[in-house]
């Protein structure tokens, strides 16, 4: 089966996280990592093709550093990897991004129909949980999302998932998109030869044009909202820590009362 | 005249969740008020949507999650209704629906807001808070439709003085290009305790509990708050998945946080940060929690919980 696997370039979460004054993700801070919620999604691609044959793609979307994320797809065991890259892209919102991802899946299908794309279940950087949708909207692909575990079988996907009130077994037929959670999996350590060999498999790189696409439906000129302000949390105040002597218990009894919490 | 509102309200066999209470209040602001509940919903839940400004009851029928289906219902009912706006309280499930339904309507997405104001010319402006909540941004839907999925606990639930008597309509939702099979639903078992997404106490315990979470319930039962845990308490199997509170779990901002054992890592942070208050146990001076805990205790929390639950036992006895 072949897969195609879309992954982001995300701020480290351990890092100085931040916006820029336009109130966009500041990416320039350089220590930038494969979001590792799709890691799950890799690993959830690379078992699959194991079990069933086939191949994982990975592909990108974003700025020059983007392609460490594509790097890291390839070490974990993709065949393949794509990078769509254009100025025009910066800015761009969920819908622009999911517009962006589908018209380089349908150029990938031109080399043979893909049965499966896999996400992350969200983005580290901004947590939305909306492209797996957009995206399958834009392929019209059914989808089975937020799976915490994921099997294929005679060409229908069924997953499980974790939902908010309830626990839901939910089969599609292929082709099919599916977001995994990282419950799916434990993301597997590259080794030193698959990092070896990595680095000589080359990344495909697209920009707009080679997928038909218009800057105007992309980039901060086509986004459906925009960020007006973006300042940092002020820090909290009057913080106070304590050592117990033996009466804290009675001490935090005694905060919720006069801070009337209970 | 102002354009209506329109909004999903969760409910549990016909009994509207707290969230939904909430964006019925938030939606007030905006214009007329019109509730949507999918499944299922009678007299009780008209009562209940009336009492908190809903003019109108739209009940979507069969009870569905496939967002596609539901999706293209909802976009039925923006066009008949004129609304501008459709409000639904931020859960996973929701959020795949607000992002199929801002797709057809053309709307502007918002996704766990932590709050909802106008601008001049009906706009919509939201806030929201990113990376772990270490920033706040204010964001302005650029469409003349907007979706936007607030989290719970964003606005106070405040009933109108006189409730309304909403007139309620079925609505049919065409599952039947749905490709997608649910094959198995089970709901989750009610604890007895407050839903956790939705609690305003939580009491949380991590990896310091070692998986002995008697004083973590007792404190929650003096407080009658939701229990939460952290990565590694539900990795390790100490209490289930459902009680994750982080950036891949359970996203919590309740007005009282208390965590037990609990190291705070980025993880988790992100999943609690915007609590109101924040107060944290743990035998380690150098545990992160400690960086944004208004109360800090450094301490055994096996004898440090139950005296606090003893004292405030001892100080609302009618509790």
């Amino acid at each position: 089966m072949k897969i195609v696997v879309c992954v982001k370039h995300v701020p480290d979460v351990q890092g100085d996280r931040g916006f820029t004054d336009d109130g966009t993700v500041d990416r320039g801070q350089g220590d930038g990592t494969l979001n590792e919620l799709d890691e799950n999604a890799v690993e959830a691609a690379v078992q699959l093709v194991e079990q069933h044959g086939g191949e994982v793609t990975v592909l990108t979307m974003g700025p020059a550093d983007a392609e460490d994320a594509v790097r890291r797809g390839l070490q974990m065991g993709a065949a393949h990897a794509v990078h769509v890259q254009d100025d025009a892209l910066e800015g761009s919102d969920a819908f622009a991004t999911a517009s962006v991802l589908a018209a380089a899946v349908r150029r990938i299908a031109e080399d043979g129909a893909v049965d499966l794309v896999v996400t992350g279940m969200a983005s580290l950087d901004g947590l939305m949980s909306v492209l797996p949708s957009l995206l399958a909207a834009r392929l019209d692909l059914p989808q089975a999302t937020l799976a915490a575990e994921v099997t294929v079988d005679g060409g229908v996907v069924r997953v499980r998932r974790e939902l908010d009130h309830a626990t839901e077994v939910l089969e599609a037929p292929l082709p099919a998109l599916v977001s995994v959670t990282d419950q799916a999996n434990q993301p597997r350590y590259p080794n030193f030869k698959a990092i070896m060999a990595a680095r000589k498999t080359p990344v495909t790189t697209w920009s707009l044009a080679d997928l038909g696409l218009d800057a105007s439906e992309v980039g901060a000129a086509g986004a459906r909202t925009r960020v007006l302000e973006a300042t940092p949390r002020p820090p909290r105040e009057d913080r106070v820590l304590i050592t117990d002597e033996g009466d804290a218990g009675v001490r935090i009894a005694q905060y919720l009362v006069e801070n009337r919490l209970v | 005249m102002t354009a209506p509102v329109l909004v999903l309200v969760d409910h549990h066999d016909g009994v509207p969740r707290a969230s939904g209470l909430e964006l019925l209040t938030a939606a007030r602001d905006l214009g007329p008020v019109e509730a949507v509940c999918i499944g299922e919903a009678g007299a009780q839940a008209a009562a209940e949507v009336g009492r908190f400004g809903a003019g109108a009851l739209h009940v979507l029928t069969p009870g569905t999650t496939a967002p596609v289906a539901l999706a293209a219902a909802l976009a039925r009912l923006v066009e008949t209704t004129g609304a501008a706006t459709v409000l639904m309280s931020s859960t996973f499930e929701n959020k795949e629906l607000a992002a199929h339904l801002a797709l057809v309507t053309d709307a502007g997405l918002v996704v766990d807001a932590a709050g909802l104001e106008t601008a001049d010319g009906g706009r919509v402006v939201t806030v929201q808070q990113a990376f772990a909540a270490t920033w706040t941004l204010r964001s302005e839907v650029l469409r003349p439709r907007a979706v936007v999925a607030l989290k719970p606990n964003a606005v106070p639930a405040t009933p109108v003085d006189t409730p309304f008597e909403p007139t309620v309509t079925t609505h049919d939702v065409d599952v039947s290009a749905m490709r997608e099979r649910v094959v198995e639903r089970t709901p989750r078992p009610t604890s007895g305790r407050p839903d956790l997404t939705e609690a305003q106490v939580v009491v949380v315990g991590g990896r310091g509990t070692e998986g002995d979470f008697s004083a973590v319930e007792e404190l929650a039962d003096v407080l009658g708050a939701a229990v939460g845990a952290t990565r590694v308490a539900t990795d390790e199997g100490w209490i289930g998945h459902e009680a994750q509170i982080g950036q891949t779990g359970v996203t919590v901002s309740p007005r009282l946080y208390v965590g037990a054992g609990v190291s705070g890592a980025v993880h988790h942070r992100g999943g609690m940060q915007a609590s109101g208050t924040i107060v944290a146990v743990n035998a380690d001076p150098e545990a992160p929690i400690f960086e944004i805990a208004d109360l800090g205790v450094v301490g055994d929390l096996f004898t440090i919980l139950p005296q606090a639950a003893a004292e405030l036992r001892r100080l609302r006895p009618e509790g």
